[in-house]
């Protein structure tokens, strides 16, 4: 135990390894809250969550669902493993997470069951699959377990809300190509074709690749606009990233 | 619970574990007893129980009434509007309104029918389900014994492919084409029927799709047809 441990404080103190949630300076809160939303987006850029993100966002309304239940669950599990991390030791934080991960999961499961019993029949198994989502669980291990009930909120409010950023626009474009509507409204009239590959898993795929393009098509731009010097912290939240 | 970690305020405890990188706990932690790990994860557990209990509780009426009028709208459907309808258990091989009190009804397969206003019976509607090209096919069908045709077919539940498959819940002119067919049913390729009152056009580009439909409706008039038969005769000479 005691050699494991101090291995393990080795690797965390290695030069130049990233360590979560210990920043060259102390990030303020308004920081914590919009990081997770663009510049560290959990789909966008640390291509988190990606099973979700490829598998429901068929329909602006199937995303929007799941944003929503997984914003849910990611801010309460934040806010319960932020209030009991003193309470919970180390050796079984992991199964404490996934204890508290699983049970907001359960709550949104039968709520979405008992209110929108359509949409949840069309989420199917992708609900109960928000308990395996890395991108929850990173955020409890990396930074909820270790920092202040309002700071572990605010992040889990702007990385929930940087998920449901990217799931609105997955859905969109897929509705809006596979089937000419938005929201279930037709916008291309009868005379449009829809592209039924895109409703499909594979246009996930297309979608999610032509969006990741234009994302790091417009970070390239926006950091050659930058001055070198004023650049680094960007630079070295886009290589870790990469 | 007790705070085992060294003692020092919220702040004062942060700038440690931010120095040393530590996780919260391992600071002064040697070695946590066994009866703390399972005590924490047992009041978890007991408290993680509760609140979906809690929640199951409310939500589980809502669900089941949710399930209730899918059920009762689809039965209305395939029979046609029917005024009224009752269940009916296969139980031992027959079809019975009730079933002893040592028997779990909710185990037993079962069919729906439907009487109009007069208490005339219009048909039996009878669910079935088989696995189609990407998922189980379920669907309820609404089948005239009197006459031995089927009055419609409305899918339940499918995951079939968007466009193709699909259209065997969707499309209008497909869902009418089951109407005053006598099974069992025969697929045919739109066009190439020659007028049997037996066939069923299929989906074009949905070849699984369809033939699943087809085959659930067949294989299950084939088990329980014949149970309607005897249930239609026994009632037709008890009522009158």
């Amino acid at each position: 135990m005691t050699v494991h441990e101090s291995s393990e404080e080795i690797v965390r103190h290695a030069p130049g390894a990233p360590v979560a949630g210990l920043p060259g300076r102390e990030r303020t809160p308004a920081q914590d809250l919009l990081r997770g939303v663009w510049r560290e987006n959990p789909v966008l850029v640390q291509l988190l969550g990606l099973c979700p993100a490829l598998a429901v966002t068929n329909t602006v309304e199937n995303s929007l669902a799941m944003g929503l239940a997984t914003f849910f669950v990611l801010v309460g599990s934040s806010f319960l493993v932020s209030s009991f991390k003193r309470l919970i030791p180390s050796e079984i934080r992991i199964a404490a997470f996934i204890l508290i991960i699983a049970t907001f999961v359960t709550i949104a499961d039968l709520l979405l069951a008992a209110i929108v019993p359509d949409i949840h029949k069309a989420l199917g198994a992708f609900i109960a699959l928000i308990v395996v989502n890395c991108m929850i669980l990173g955020r409890q291990e990396a930074f909820a377990s270790k920092r202040p009930v309002g700071r572990a909120v605010l992040d889990a409010v702007g990385t929930g809300a940087g998920f449901m950023v990217a799931m609105l626009m997955m859905g969109s474009i897929r509705e809006l190509l596979g089937n000419g509507s938005l929201l279930g409204v037709s916008l291309f009239g009868p005379s449009y074709e829809p592209w039924i590959i895109m409703i499909l898993p594979p246009g996930g795929f297309l979608t999610l690749g032509f969006i990741l393009l234009a994302f790091g098509w417009w970070r390239g731009r926006r950091a050659e606009a930058v001055p070198a010097v004023r650049r680094w912290p960007h630079g070295v939240a886009s290589r870790r990233a990469a | 619970m007790s705070d085992e970690r060294a003692p020092g305020t919220e702040a004062g405890g942060e700038l440690e574990r931010q120095e040393t990188g530590a996780r919260p706990g391992a600071a002064a932690r040697s070695e946590v007893p066994a009866w703390r790990l399972v005590s924490t994860l047992g009041a978890a557990g007991a408290v993680a129980g509760l609140a979906i209990v809690l929640v199951f509780g409310w939500a589980n009426p809502r669900i089941e009434a949710h399930r209730a009028e899918v059920l009762r709208q689809a039965i209305h459907e395939v029979l046609r509007a029917p005024d009224s309808y009752a269940t009916l258990f296969v139980l031992e091989g027959e079809l019975v309104s009730a079933v002893p009190a040592d028997v779990d009804s909710t185990e037993l397969d079962r069919v729906y029918v439907g009487y109009d206003a007069a208490g005339e019976r219009v048909g039996f509607a009878i669910a079935g389900g088989l696995p189609g090209y990407q998922d189980v096919i379920r669907l309820i069908f609404g089948y005239d014994a009197e006459h031995s045709e089927l009055l419609a077919m409305k899918v339940l539940e499918n995951k079939e492919t968007p466009g193709l498959g699909e259209k065997t819940e969707k499309k209008r002119d497909i869902l009418s084409g089951f109407d005053g067919v006598v099974p069992p049913l025969e697929g045919v390729k739109t066009g190439r029927g020659t007028g049997d009152e037996s066939e069923v056009d299929m989906i074009t580009g949905a070849t699984i799709s369809s033939r699943t439909v087809i085959e659930i409706i067949n294989r299950r008039l084939e088990s329980l047809g014949p149970m309607i038969d005897v249930y239609v005769e026994e009632s037709r000479e008890s009522g009158g």
